[in-house]
Parts: structure tokens; C-alpha cells; sequence
């Protein structure tokens, strides 16, 4: 196993356009059941720590940006990203134990790809972009375009996710609900972003399909106050837009029929079109 | 047997326990087996290598963190804490609390009511309960160790 | 000085909160190997090869298999049926084939992969509630590890009189121990002595393994156990195979061996909480009164016999509850499947005839339209009044009123009318409450403890100080601080003054395995018997503190290099007797009695259930050290919620693939309530300080209080545990 150690941004660049190499933040993935991962010694590591400039919090006229390296923690102990931004301290809180709050990082929970990622939905909910840098200069990717399939995402080989850009808009509602196992630190069985700017819905799901993704049946649902008198008003939506499956974490038909009732519960006081 | 003439070993410098040290770390060294085994400080333990039941906490610049899930390499130039720079004095009203039975997740349960002690603003918006979430304990049922963590903000803030 | 009453602080509390003790994998072994195990990929079959591949160059290993296995090739317990390393056949996934030995931890845990064992399978017997055909059978006719069966009254014509009958079935899940230090154990070889050292609950079992395995004599194995990290049962019975497995790749070495499991493989592969299927008919009068109980009872026993006889019988004598009942008929039988075999587990049987029997109770109360605190209050056993074995109880214990405390504690009547507000003003959730009341019996079941004989023994040392030799182990509830406690305020001295032997072979006498709940009431009351037997040697049976000191430091002066000491060997209570044949009499020498109040708000989103409050009296006999006492109740009372709640082992092929934390998830402290724990005391005579055993109590009563209380705020009635969200939201979409 062999591990590089860029100090700049540039230097990671070119590192990552030289050979393949897998980043390394906060470890929090990569080395659960390290010992026993003998294939994962094989490959070759970029570790991000050394580099300077990956971890911050910048506030724009525009936008909220987070770096690379900004962790679950840094972002909970802002208070104004708890403010304008209350779904990220609530996914940074639930994502797991203090333990991992002060190492993983929103850019890896997205590079991770996991379907179940607790931060995903909520940047999602959000519109972030993600900001992939590269030797050839930067490329802004929308979050909900990011991924392809199970763990594949438009992430090139030399690219690096540079920092993570969200939108700042007024939100009219805003929600994280996350369903697990127990009441803390949990992988997620259920988890749904929801937000609305400017009359326009956006409903964010993880762990319900083989990525996290909007949920654009749900959402023209909202958006056009289509009537819901019952949860299972809502079932069709949610079978166009997901596609459950039974693991040994839930089944099928729980994360639908949940899914069903959260979103209606959570919304009855909110969106006329329920009763 | 095979041996990958690329594994370099990698020099890390860091502060532990309140002294630099200097370990020459495999690149697939966790921090965990760099202080049990390198450094020869077996306090910190191991309960499932994925993160999940925080008995290997350390804190890392003052943080609690998971040292199974800690590259080495990653502490170059930072702080690490373990349970062995702790005192009998520090950790006295968690024995009069019941907060450890069999004591294998207790130094890391002790680590992160360390942290919660030196930063007792956590508890404005998280209850100890929340905050300890990320230690597992089968013994206690956890009342003596929220107590214990609780006597010891307590006695914190008394100066 | 020390009065008996008083508290000693727990001896070992410091060195464990800063890190100090040393378990198996914190001492350092210069120049060991570690060990590694190759397994069964296949339930059930012949093994046609062992394959090793050419990957690796097998002359850099210690291997070992069954022909290297000096001794018989099984591992000593109840019955001698579950090899040590599988020789022609297996009978579960995970069931140890080739062990390897090597200096690189990583690499002998890579070679394990190079080695395959190729198996041509049998249909495995999975579902142990199905009855086997023909090509299923491997143990006896009928795959039945044990059948046992109490009689009490004429149930057949109690039930055909009876002006109700209520039917229930009732099942309970696996549970793993989640001990958080994982097995671990280290072998080597002293002179002619094979040692081994490592985390366990049970030394003398671990020995009577490697003299059979080993086939040597009993002077030439040494057991020593490591500070254990938790073990509530978990390391009653697996460390004898753990320990017979390094000390074969000791002898092979000619050098120490460590072996030390993964969580993974901790998981995956050692024993569990018995699953179990019980079924209820129960004849009742119109008002509640218990006329028949017939109870059928069938325990998961896994592949081999282990321990399940002994669990079937103890949850067999706890099936009828803590009621009385003239009429009682309890049929239960321990059957194979071809899974990992399950094993003690805290409660040892009787946390899931209670789950049934209490489950059952409110069954009848609600088929009854009766009040399910009053259909047990009716019920409960008066002085006088006897168990399902016939067990007259009379031991001056209230069980009303632990039963009226729980209520009064909870505020069970009001929190009854406050749910049925809360309940009308929200949509989205539903808070309920609900009961239970147990019992417990500690020590060996029946004539066990006869059995076992136990000794235990004191020395006085030259400068006064007492040391205690038992072979019954801290493990995290409190051994080292009662037996310190016991001594030192019998005899009146400073706890530094006491010092507890390490539970070493070569060392202590055999006073039984740290099981059962017996470390107090039975060991430490021997302990007792012994300082007497002791402070009687020295001429003056009233000699303390410090007169007591002085005068072993004179008979030191007069006895250079003489031993001092005091000795005890166990003797069944008076009036105690017990029919093993026919399964009647006194089961146990006492029984400690309970009643938890479990209060939850379900989510009707998600079906996810919150414990707002648990509250757990009991009748404990005497307690001895509040702290220590609590912890037990508390930490018990959290694994019972677990258990009942999101304790769930996912099976496939008999092996549990959810093996790890993130997937088998125990409560965090977030999970759960401040646990309110209340003792009331009626002291014994024959335990140590009047105590009773405590320890697996705290495990009875939780899951189906906590089930009733679900059933309540849902209208539902959970019958099944653990009562997952999934489970919770077919029965209440069903209801």
C-alpha cells in the first residue's frame, strides 16, 4: 500500500493525474473493517490532510460554500449555517456519534457514494453544486446530476471534489427527517430531505434507492398541490420515484409505507393540499 | 514472505500525551495499533473496528475521534490524547458514579466525557445522553456513566 | 473498621477508568504467534478436501487439524458431540476445520482465505420450529437435544373443566452477547504444562476441556483468566473451544499463541440467546384465577448439544411465571438445527418462557375484559403457595408489594389516564404502559450446586491481610468488590486488607463457574463459612479487625511457613430436595422476585418505538452494595430493551450475517431512559449477607412489559420479539 502526500492543491492535482489514486479526508469509509479489507492495501492513496485551504466555511452574497475538507463538526458548531442552513447541522448531528462528526466530511460522505449517505440528501435538498477540481481547472456538477448508479458518480479519475457550493435562497420550509434503527447513529433505513424556495419542492430521499435522489414525481406532487387525504395517496409517487428493496437493515414495503407516512405527517400542517 | 518494496514506511511527528513523539508508520497503520501496539499504550481499546462502539476514542486536537477509523499517517504535526494522560484525580466521580463495570469501553467512554468536561457548552444544545451516544457500554445501562459525566461538568464549573 | 453493611468501592474501578487493566490483547507477548481459524463455508455436509493454495507458502505456517488433536476430538461439556476441529463432517457454517498459526497478525488472517474447504452438502435443517424428516436427522431419532417435562396437578382436566380457555404462541429472537471486549485467549507451554490464559467466565471449564481435548493429566493444564471485558454468558461455554484451539497451535509451535477474534468474527461465530417458540393454553375462572397452565416450549438449540439441556431446563421451571397454579403442565424441547450453536445467555432460558408467560397474561386479562395488574395480583405466589415443580415458596418476600411498588414508582395509574390524553391530542404518536412481574432463581438448577461441590478458600497472610481463592472471576459485575466487602465486614478490616486471588488453576480452589448467578449467594456465602472456619483456627472464634490482624501475624511467628487458612465446601440448605427423574421439588434454593413498569410513545410514522421510562423493583434478598447492585438491575434492564426492541440476528444458512455493530445494533445511551431501580429485602439464610442472587433477573421482566406497553398505546397485541418497527407496523396495519 502506498500512500502520497500532497501539501497544495496543485500538487494533488497532478498527483491524481499522474495515477489512479483514491483521497483520503476523513477515513471514516475507508478504513471500517480495516484490518480484515485486504484488496483495499492494494490500491494507492492520496491523503488530503496536509493540504492547505480544503477546510473552510465561506460565506458569498450568492452562496454557502464548504470545502473539501469541512467536517460534520465544523459546519454543526457554525451558527449561521445553523440558521440559513438548519438541514446540515440536523444531517451533520444524525450522520453518527461525535466520534464521527469531527473526522467525515460532507465532500466524502458525496465521493463515498453510499445510497444510504446522511449528508447527501440534505445538500441535495439544498441544490448544492459540487465543485470538482482538476489539473484542467474546475467543474461545477448540480449534487442531484452527480450520481449514475450504485456507487458511480461523474467523478473523473483526476478530479477532486474541491469544495461544495449551496445556493442561498429563502426557504420556506425545511425538514431532515432520518429513520434508523435506533434513535443515534444509525444507518439510515428511511432519510428525507425536505425543502421549499419560491413555492418550488424539493424532495430528497436516501437509502430507498441505489442513490440518493430527488424524488421528481413527489415533488411535482407539491409543487402542483396535488390533493393528499392519507399517506397512501402518496404511495404511487414514491414507487415511481424509488425503488426499495428488503436488506437486513428493512424491507420493501416499511420504507415505503414510512416513507409514505413521514412525508404525509410532516407536511399536513404545512401544505394545504393535505387534509 | 511477499514484501511490496513500495510500502514506504512514513515518519509521523505528533504530540502525545503532552510529548512529541516520532513513529515510522506503515501507510496501512491505524492510530489504534500505532498506540497499542508501536507505542505500547494499550488503554485504548478496540471493540469493533468500524467506528461504531467509540472504546478506541481518542481525542485528536482536542476532539474526540474514533482511532480505528484514523489513518497514522493523518496525525502528522496534531495532538493526540489517550486515557493513559488522564489521573485518578480526573476521573474520580465517574468511579463514584458506577460509570465502569467490566471496562473495556470505558476509556474511550472516559475520553469523550473529557471532552464534554473541557467543553461543557456542548451540553446548551446536546444532553449528555446524545453526546455519549457514540460510546457503547453493555454493562451499565449507562445511568452511571451519564451521572458520572454529568458530576464531572459539575465539578468543572465548581473551579 | 468496616461494619458488614457498608460499601467498598469497586477495587479495580480506578485501574479501568484510566486504561490500566490489562486484557488478554493489551499484555505483551514477546515472540508470539497469532492464530487463526479456517471454517466451514457449508451447513451441513462431508467434507471431501481441504485445499491449500499456492498462493502461499504454507512452510512459514503452523497448521493444525484434527489429527493433530492429542486427546478426544470434542469439546467437554454436557454431552461430547461438537468437535474441537471437524474431521469428515460439518453441522453449521463457521465450524472450525484448520487452525494456522503465524508471527504477522495480517498474515494469518490473509492465509485463512488461501485455504478452502470443500464440502458436498446436505439439505440443512434451518427452522427449528418445523419437525425434521427423514434425511434431516443427525442427533438420536429425532434431532431432540433434550425433552423435559413438569407435571404438576391434572392439567388435561383442569383445561377440559376450565370455564375459559385462552390460547397464545409466543416467540423470541436470538440475541447476541455484544460483551465489548471480544474473546480472546493466549496458550503456551511452561515445562509440561500447557497454560492458557484469557478472557472467560469459567476456569474449571475451561481446564475439564484441555485435559479431554489435550488428553492430559490435570496437573498439567493451567487456566488463568485475564481481566474479562464482559462476558454475560457469552463466556461461559466458547472460551473452552477458543482455548483448546490455541493451545493446539501452541503445542504444534513450541511457542506461545495468541489468538484474539474480530467483532466480525466474534459475531458470526460464537453462541446466542436461544431463539424460542412457546405456546400458552391457559384455563382460567371468569374472574382471572389461574386453574391450568399448559405451556409447550421449543428452544433453537443450533448444532451441537452445548449447553441447551441445562437453558431448556431452567426456562422450562421459570414457563409458568411467578404464579400460583395447581395444575401445571410444562413440555419443552432443546432440538438441532444446522446454525452456529446458541448458548448461555444472561437469564439462561427463563427470559423467554417469561416473555410468554407474561405475554399470556395479558392475553387472558384482555380476553378476560379484566385489568392485567389485577388478573396478577390475584395470581402471584402467596407464602405457602408453590412453583410449577411443586417448590412450596416461604422465604418472608412481599411480591404484592413489589408488584404495588413498581405501580406506585411509575405512576402507573395516572401515567394511564395522562397517556389517554396525550393520545387523544395527537395524530402521529401513542404512548402506552404496560407490566410485568418475574422471577428468578439463582445458583444451579435442581441438585446442580450438589454437584458441583464447591470450594472456596481464605489464607491469611504473614502480615495479617486475607486473601480469598475462589475460581469465580470479575467480569465486570463486581466479584473482586463483594467477595473484598464480604470478608472485610465480616471480619471487620480495611478493605486494602483483603486481597482476591487471580482465578488461576494452579491456584484457586474449583468454587464453581461465575454463572447462574450464584457468585454472591452461594460462593459468597461459602467465603463466609470459610473466614469462620479460619478466624476458628486461631482459638477464638470472635476475633476482628484489628485483634484479628495481631493475632495472624502471631500465629505466623509461631508457624513459619505454615499455611493459614480456612476452607469451605458447599452443603444444600436444610429442607432442600429435588427429584431430577420427575422434575419436582426445590429447584432452587431461592428465588428473587420483580415487577418492571415500562412506559413507550410509538411513532404511528414509523412504528418506531421511544421508552419514556422503565421502572424495576425487586426483592433481592439483601443488597449488599447499592451501587454495584443498581448497575447490575440498570445494565440488565438496557440489554432486556434491546433484546426486546431492535435486537435482531438476520440469519442465513444458520450463520448471523448482520455481524457487526453498525448492523446488530445494541441501545446507545440516547436509546434509552434513566432506568429506576427500587430493592425491597427479605434477607435469606443462606446467602451471603442474606443475599440473592441478581445478576440475570434484570433480563426477565423488561420485553414483555415493554411489549405490553407497545400493544397498549397500538391496540395491537406483539407477541413475537423483538418488536422492530417492521414487525410493529404489519401487526398495527393489521389490526
Amino acid at each position: 500500500m502506498r500512500v502520497l502526500f500532497p501539501n497544495t492543491l496543485d500538487e494533488a492535482y497532478g498527483m491524481l493525474a499522474a495515477e489512479p489514486l483514491t483521497p483520503v479526508a476523513g477515513g471514516t469509509d475507508l478504513l471500517a473493517h480495516w484490518p480484515g479489507n485486504h484488496d483495499a492495501r492494494k490500491r494507492a492513496y492520496m491523503d488530503l490532510s496536509g493540504v492547505s485551504g480544503l477546510r473552510f466555511i465561506h460565506w458569498g452574497d450568492e452562496a454557502l460554500t464548504l470545502g473539501g475538507l469541512t467536517t460534520y463538526s465544523d459546519v454543526i458548531r457554525d451558527s449561521r449555517v445553523a440558521e440559513e442552513f438548519p438541514l446540515l447541522a440536523d444531517a451533520g448531528t444524525q450522520v453518527g456519534s461525535i466520534q464521527i462528526q469531527t473526522r467525515g466530511t460532507w465532500a466524502g460522505n458525496i465521493a463515498n457514494g453510499s445510497p444510504a449517505a446522511d449528508g447527501v440528501p440534505v445538500l441535495m435538498g439544498y441544490d448544492a453544486v459540487v465543485v470538482l477540481g482538476s489539473e484542467e481547472g474546475d467543474q461545477e456538477i448540480p449534487l442531484s446530476d452527480f450520481y449514475l448508479g450504485y456507487k458511480e458518480m461523474r467523478l473523473q479519475a483526476h478530479q477532486l471534489i474541491r469544495a461544495i457550493r449551496l445556493p442561498r435562497h429563502e426557504y420556506g420550509f425545511q425538514r431532515f427527517v432520518k429513520v434508523g434503527g435506533r434513535n443515534s447513529q444509525a444507518i439510515t433505513k428511511i432519510g428525507v430531505a425536505l425543502t421549499c424556495a419560491g413555492g418550488r419542492w424539493r424532495v430528497v430521499v436516501n437509502s430507498m434507492a441505489p442513490t440518493v435522489r430527488r424524488c421528481p414525481a413527489l415533488e411535482a406532487l407539491l409543487d402542483a398541490a396535488r390533493p393528499v387525504s392519507g399517506p397512501e395517496d402518496l404511495l404511487t409517487a414514491i414507487r415511481e420515484d424509488l425503488a426499495p428493496i428488503d436488506d437486513i437493515r428493512s424491507t420493501a414495503t416499511y420504507r415505503e409505507k414510512a416513507l409514505a407516512r413521514v412525508l404525509y405527517f410532516d407536511l399536513k400542517g404545512v401544505c394545504t393540499s393535505f387534509a | 514472505m511477499e514484501h511490496d518494496a513500495r510500502e514506504d514506511t512514513v515518519r509521523v511527528e505528533f504530540t502525545l500525551n503532552g510529548k512529541v513523539v516520532v513513529v515510522y508508520a506503515q501507510p496501512s497503520d491505524r492510530l489504534l495499533d500505532t498506540l497499542r501496539y508501536g507505542l505500547e499504550l494499550p488503554g485504548t481499546k478496540e471493540g469493533c473496528g468500524e467506528g461504531e462502539c467509540g472504546a478506541c476514542t481518542v481525542l485528536l486536537d482536542g476532539m474526540p475521534a474514533n482511532s480505528c477509523l484514523v489513518p497514522t499517517y493523518q496525525v502528522r504535526g496534531r495532538t493526540v490524547e489517550t486515557v493513559e494522560s488522564l489521573s485518578s484525580e480526573d476521573v474520580a466521580p465517574l468511579m463514584r458514579t458506577g460509570a465502569t463495570q467490566c471496562g473495556a469501553c470505558t476509556p474511550g467512554v472516559v475520553m469523550t466525557a473529557t471532552w464534554i468536561r473541557r467543553h461543557p457548552e456542548v451540553l446548551e444544545a446536546h444532553s449528555v445522553r446524545a453526546l455519549m451516544a457514540g460510546n457503547l457500554c453493555r454493562c451499565t445501562g449507562y445511568d452511571g456513566i451519564v451521572e458520572g459525566v454529568e458530576a464531572l461538568v459539575v465539578r468543572e464549573s465548581d473551579g | 473498621m468496616l461494619g458488614g453493611n457498608e460499601s467498598v468501592e469497586r477495587r479495580e474501578g480506578i485501574s479501568k477508568l484510566l486504561g490500566r487493566e490489562l486484557y488478554i490483547d493489551d499484555e505483551p507477548m514477546g515472540g508470539c504467534l497469532w492464530g487463526a481459524t479456517v471454517r466451514s463455508p457449508s451447513p451441513r455436509g462431508l467434507i471431501r478436501e481441504v485445499r491449500f493454495g499456492p498462493e502461499v507458502n504454507w512452510e512459514e505456517f503452523v497448521v493444525v487439524d484434527h489429527r493433530d488433536i492429542p486427546g478426544e476430538n470434542h469439546v467437554w461439556l454436557i454431552e461430547s458431540d461438537q468437535p474441537v476441529l471437524a474431521a469428515d463432517s460439518v453441522r453449521h457454517v463457521h465450524e472450525p476445520v484448520v487452525l494456522l498459526a503465524h508471527r504477522s497478525r495480517e498474515m494469518v488472517h490473509k492465509a485463512v482465505r488461501s485455504v478452502e474447504v470443500i464440502v458436498d452438502p446436505s439439505p440443512p435443517i434451518l427452522d427449528f420450529r418445523i419437525p425434521p424428516g427423514a434425511d434431516g436427522i443427525q442427533h438420536g431419532t429425532d434431532n431432540v437435544f433434550s425433552h423435559i417435562v413438569i407435571n404438576k396437578g391434572d392439567v388435561e382436566a383442569a383445561l377440559a373443566e376450565a370455564p375459559v380457555v385462552v390460547e397464545g404462541t409466543y416467540e423470541t429472537g436470538a440475541q447476541e452477547h455484544v460483551y465489548l471486549e471480544n474473546q480472546g485467549m493466549v496458550a503456551w507451554i511452561d515445562g509440561d504444562v500447557v497454560v492458557v490464559k484469557g478472557s472467560l467466565q469459567c476456569p474449571f471449564y475451561v481446564h475439564a476441556a484441555l485435559t479431554h481435548g489435550l488428553g492430559r493429566e490435570e496437573d498439567k493444564v493451567r487456566v488463568i483468566q485475564a481481566p474479562t471485558g464482559g462476558g454475560f454468558g457469552g463466556k461461559e461455554e466458547y472460551p473452552s473451544m477458543l482455548a483448546l484451539h490455541a493451545a493446539l497451535l501452541a503445542l504444534e509451535a513450541g511457542a506461545p499463541v495468541k489468538m484474539i477474534y474480530d467483532r466480525s468474527e466474534d459475531m458470526a461465530v460464537t453462541t446466542k440467546r436461544h431463539p424460542a417458540w412457546i405456546r400458552h393454553r391457559t384455563g382460567v375462572d371468569p374472574d382471572g384465577r389461574l386453574l391450568a397452565q399448559e405451556v409447550e416450549v421449543v428452544f433453537d438449540g443450533g448444532a451441537y448439544v452445548t449447553l441447551s439441556p441445562v437453558v431448556l431446563s431452567r426456562g422450562l421451571i421459570h414457563a409458568g411465571g411467578p404464579y400460583s397454579c395447581d395444575n401445571v403442565r410444562i413440555d419443552g424441547r432443546a432440538v438441532l438445527t444446522n446454525s452456529v450453536p446458541f448458548g448461555a445467555f444472561r437469564g439462561f432460558g427463563a427470559p423467554q418462557t417469561i416473555f410468554a408467560v407474561e405475554r399470556q397474561m395479558d392475553k387472558i386479562a384482555d380476553e378476560l375484559g379484566i385489568d392485567p395488574v389485577e388478573l396478577r395480583r390475584m395470581n402471584l405466589i402467596r407464602e405457602g403457595q408453590s412453583t410449577a415443580t411443586g417448590q412450596i415458596i416461604r422465604d418472608g418476600a412481599d411480591r404484592l408489594e413489589v408488584l404495588d411498588r413498581a405501580l406506585e414508582l411509575s405512576a402507573y395509574r395516572e401515567k394511564q389516564k395522562e397517556h389517554a390524553r396525550f393520545n387523544a391530542a395527537n395524530e402521529d404518536r401513542r404512548r402506552g404502559i404496560g407490566l410485568s412481574t418475574y422471577f428468578h432463581g439463582a445458583g444451579f438448577t435442581g441438585g446442580g450446586e450438589v454437584h458441583l461441590s464447591s470450594v472456596a478458600k481464605v489464607e491469611a497472610r504473614p502480615d495479617g491481610r486475607i486473601v480469598v481463592l475462589t475460581s469465580n472471576i470479575e467480569m465486570g459485575q463486581g466479584t473482586l468488590t463483594i467477595f473484598t466487602q464480604i470478608v472485610s465486614g465480616l471480619l471487620g478490616l480495611e478493605p486494602d486488607d483483603v486481597l482476591i486471588a487471580d482465578a488461576d488453576t494452579f491456584r484457586v480452589p474449583n468454587s464453581g463457574p461465575t454463572v447462574a448467578s450464584r457468585t454472591v449467594m452461594v460462593v459468597g456465602r461459602l467465603i463466609e463459612r470459610a473466614c469462620a472456619d479460619l478466624v476458628a483456627k486461631l482459638g477464638d472464634s470472635d476475633l476482628r479487625g484489628p485483634d484479628l490482624k495481631q493475632a495472624i501475624v502471631d500465629w505466623h511467628r509461631k508457624h513459619p511457613r505454615g499455611v493459614l487458612d480456612g476452607v469451605a465446601r458447599y452443603e444444600p440448605p436444610p429442607g432442600i430436595s429435588w427429584d431430577e427423574d420427575s422434575y419436582r421439588g426445590d429447584a432452587y434454593g431461592a428465588f428473587a422476585w420483580a415487577a418492571c413498569v415500562a412506559e413507550v410513545e410509538v411513532d404511528l410514522r414509523t412504528l418506531a418505538t421511544r421508552v419514556l421510562d422503565v421502572v424495576a423493583v425487586q426483592e433481592v434478598g439483601k443488597v449488599l452494595n447499592e451501587l454495584l447492585a443498581s448497575g447490575q438491575i440498570q445494565g440488565g434492564v438496557v440489554q432486556a430493551i434491546g433484546w426486546a426492541l431492535m435486537e435482531e440476528c438476520v440469519w442465513s444458512d444458520g450463520v448471523m450475517v448482520n455481524n457487526q455493530l453498525t448492523n446488530y445494533m445494541i441501545p446507545t445511551s440516547d436509546d434509552v431512559p434513566p432506568v429506576r431501580v427500587e430493592f425491597l429485602e427479605a434477607p435469606y439464610a443462606h446467602g451471603a449477607g442474606g443475599a440473592k442472587g441478581i445478576g440475570e433477573l434484570p433480563l426477565d421482566g423488561p420485553a414483555p412489559a415493554l411489549a405490553a406497553a407497545i400493544g397498549v398505546a397500538t391496540g395491537t397485541h406483539p407477541r413475537a420479539i423483538p418488536v422492530t418497527p417492521e414487525r410493529l407496523m404489519e401487526l398495527y396495519d393489521g389490526a
